[in-house]
């Protein structure tokens, strides 16, 4: 046991660090600072640079496109694009369905959509949720009835909602899950779809959140016509896949690198705001906020490298997930509020990009601008990727034995 | 970086376990209580001479196992699953640790004595005002004589040696001007005042009247000692952590079986939902506890030691307090008898909350230290 790296992974850190250095597009960061829309070409330029150099998929098997990386080498890598404040890559097709269709997928399925998953060429969404089915996902109704075209050939038509789907707006393709048997439990009858977005009968429409931004979509299925080989792993086994999906979207969710990089933020802001005669960093109650998170985020910290120590011996990522999806998520939440608590009076004007010609300026510090925005945004954490209660349903389930 | 246990470790583990779970159990535990004395002296020859386990951090030069910080943590937090009662960490980890860092000829002729059970220490360096301030002294050491008070000097009524911090120059809160002893427990001058802890282990105010000391018993520096002394109450601190974690994990283990048997409105309680709730939440502060734990420990010997300490102590604190008061709430009111063993790990549990230290003071420690 020992926490030193050896002198490969240092060697790789600075490798690592060079490159982001020398072709991470700082331009991002930019616009996100000026609050102006990303576009898609936004999302996608750091996705390129990465899929050029063979970066895009580190937890990928090598076969698929993987980097073959050691633990202690991703682990590395999250260290270096937090720092570096590198906008997070979209998961939908990284994280969530490519690891889904390399697992489950023919060998067919695997070269027609992971080349374009890894090239970012395709755009994928997530159809999960439900307005009636939000934590209980099983009890989706969203109907997928197989029937024989005029061509032979077999089909699924598909009616229903989807909502909560997010950046479908960009959407090229998305993951559905869907009902196929209405006539057995409801976890027993629920296949998992891969549905074009372009196919008639579907409607994105835009739901917008608290911080006024457009991350979210009403998704509508008409009579949408899918082919039966778009359905990964067996009719009626889509929850294995929903399952397994999940449990790998929870690993990245803890988000320590992030919030390690938010931190050291808030504690810039502190210094260099006054608070009476001294700074907000010297207040007593603030600081004790600070260190008390720190505390807990070095606990997560060291709980998620014991469970990726445990993945390198061959355990996969299990119910213990999460741990890490209700603490991470709690300490990014605990972020926001205190940066909100920072900007001060400056947290309550509402903040809108200014293009070129706006005679209209931002006002107070560049620091309090977003915080509001973000404080809000940010309550999701606690509700998406199944919600916080639910995680303790799992572990209580799964670990405990409950 | 790399957080797996070595084979020899893993080994030490398992028999330690295994000794404990055929020899130590609850009620053997509860009769060495019964005497009065505070410790078993046929366990700590066990320790010594079956198991080998007194050589565990110690080289090999000393008769040691060639372990160290980790080997401490893997030995502590399996006395915490079984409350040990015995002085491990005042000898092993705390004297141990100080001759350790010494080196040279003082820790030749202790440390084989460690090793062997003959030789057993006891830390006597916080005084009644000091809370766990280890420079507030008013135990003076002027011209070579000795004077002042201890307290609560954990195992001073079994140690033969006592490791004591005494003002030598300086003001009481000066950093220098500390001096560093180990002495024989039986120097003529020294009385002490024994009593049993709220756990059941021994503990002493320890006074010191005129207690002529010889150059001989000076640990390292004259006037230089505060810094030996932080780091193996650091040291200490780490493996106080690690034996919390073995508390931790088995009163949570004790109370998930509980709620899976206990019946009530005609079903376990186990599958009511506030109650599994917050058994999910004692376990990930138990998770959290071994995590930080192992940070803690894998820094002791780094420029981070003591921050890094703090942290884990502050961590740890609030998840002992935590897991205990809901290990005994779901039990129910046979949680607050002396009749079940959980109520006994509630209190070494509690003891060890504040033991080096509380979560606040260890806040503010991290605090004056990093911000």
């Amino acid at each position: 046991m020992d926490l030193n790296f050896s002198p490969e992974d240092v060697a790789f850190r600075d490798e690592v660090r060079t490159f982001i250095n020398d072709h991470y597009p700082a331009y991002l960061n930019e616009k996100i600072h000026e609050g102006e829309e990303m576009a898609k070409e936004d999302f996608l330029s750091w996705h390129k640079v990465l899929h050029a150099k063979g970066w895009i998929v580190p937890a990928w098997p090598v076969a698929y496109g993987g980097t073959g990386w050691t633990p202690v080498q991703r682990y590395i890598w999250s260290e270096e694009t937090a720092r570096a404040d590198c906008v997070r890559l979209m998961p939908f097709g990284l994280s969530m369905v490519g690891p889904v269709i390399y697992t489950f997928g023919t060998p067919e399925q695997k070269s027609r959509f992971l080349p374009r998953i890894l090239s970012g060429e395709d755009w994928w969404c997530q159809g999960y949720s439900e307005p009636g089915s939000g934590s209980d996902l099983a009890s989706l109704r969203t109907r997928a009835e197989r029937f024989t075209g005029d061509d032979g050939k077999e089909y699924y038509r598909v009616n229903g909602q989807k909502t909560w789907t997010t950046m479908a707006q960009h959407a090229d393709w998305g993951f559905f899950l869907v009902r196929t048997d209405t006539t057995v439990k409801a976890q027993e009858g629920i296949s998992f779809l891969l549905i074009d977005m372009k196919s008639p009968g579907i409607t994105v429409r835009p739901i917008i959140t608290l911080g006024g931004e457009h991350e979210v979509n009403e998704v509508w299925l008409e009579d949408v016509i899918v082919p039966v080989d778009q359905r990964i792993f067996e009719e009626n086994k889509g929850w294995t896949c929903a399952k397994f999906l999940l449990a790998h979207e929870r690993t990245g969710i803890a988000g320590v690198a992030a919030s390690k990089r938010g931190v050291e933020r808030i504690k810039d802001v502190a210094r260099a705001t006054a608070d009476g005669e001294t700074a907000l960093m010297a207040n007593p109650f603030f600081k004790r906020k600070i260190s008390e998170l720190e505390v807990d985020l070095a606990a997560l910290e060291y709980t998620e490298l014991r469970t990726l120590a445990g993945e390198s011996s061959g355990k996969g990522p299990g119910p213990e997930s999460s741990l890490l999806k209700i603490k991470g998520t709690e300490i990014q939440q605990r972020l926001t509020e205190l940066a909100l608590e920072a900007a001060g009076v400056y947290g309550a004007p509402y903040f809108r990009s200014f293009g070129e010609g706006d005679n209209a300026f931002a006002v107070g510090p560049e620091s309090a601008r977003r915080t509001a925005p973000v404080y809000f945004n940010m309550r999701k954490t606690s509700i998406y990727g199944g919600s916080n209660e639910i995680q303790r349903n799992i572990i209580a389930k799964m670990v405990l034995g409950l | 970086m790399d957080f797996n246990y070595t084979e020899v470790q893993t080994m030490l583990r398992d028999t330690l376990s295994r000794y404990l779970a055929d020899t130590y159990n609850f009620d053997t535990r509860q009769k060495a209580v019964a005497t009065g004395k505070g410790w078993n002296p046929a366990v700590w020859q066990a320790f010594a001479e079956e198991l080998g386990i007194l050589g565990a951090p110690f080289s090999e030069d000393h008769g040691g196992l060639g372990g160290g910080a980790v080997e401490n943590m893997i030995v502590m937090e399996e006395m915490g699953r079984a409350i040990v009662l015995e002085p491990y960490l005042s000898t092993v980890v705390i004297g141990g640790g100080a001759l350790k860092a010494v080196g040279g000829a003082v820790a030749d002729a202790h440390i084989p004595g460690i090793i062997a059970g003959t030789t057993r220490i006891a830390l006597a360096a916080y005084e009644p005002q000091s809370r766990w301030a280890l420079h507030d002294l008013t135990t003076t050491l002027k011209g070579g004589v000795l004077n002042g008070q201890k307290a609560v000097v954990e195992g001073a009524a079994h140690a033969t040696h006592l490791l004591v911090t005494a003002r030598s120059s300086g003001g009481q809160r000066d950093a220098g001007g500390v001096t560093l002893l180990l002495i024989p427990a039986d120097l003529p001058g020294i009385t002490r005042r024994d009593y049993l802890t709220v756990h059941g282990s021994s503990a002493s105010e320890v006074y010191f009247e005129n207690v002529a000391i010889g150059a001989d018993h000076v640990l390292g520096a004259a006037d230089a000692g505060l810094a030996i002394v932080d780091q193996v109450v650091d040291e200490a601190t780490a493996a106080a952590c690690a034996e919390a974690c073995g508390v931790l994990r088995v009163m949570h283990a004790t109370t998930l079986d509980y709620a899976k048997q206990r019946k009530q409105f005609g079903k376990a309680i186990g599958d009511f939902q506030v109650i599994q709730h917050r058994l999910v939440d004692m376990f990930m502060e138990v998770e959290q506890s071994v995590s930080i734990t192992l940070m803690a420990t894998l820094k002791l010997d780094t420029a981070e030691r003591a921050a890094a300490v703090s942290m884990a102590k502050a961590k740890v604190s609030k998840g002992a307090r935590f897991v205990g008061q809901n290990a005994v709430q779901i039990h129910g009111g046979i949680g607050i008898t002396q009749e079940l063993a959980v109520g006994h790990f509630f209190k070494r549990a509690t003891l060890l909350e504040n033991q080096f230290g509380s979560a606040d003071h260890h806040l503010a420690r991290y605090e004056a230290l990093t911000m």
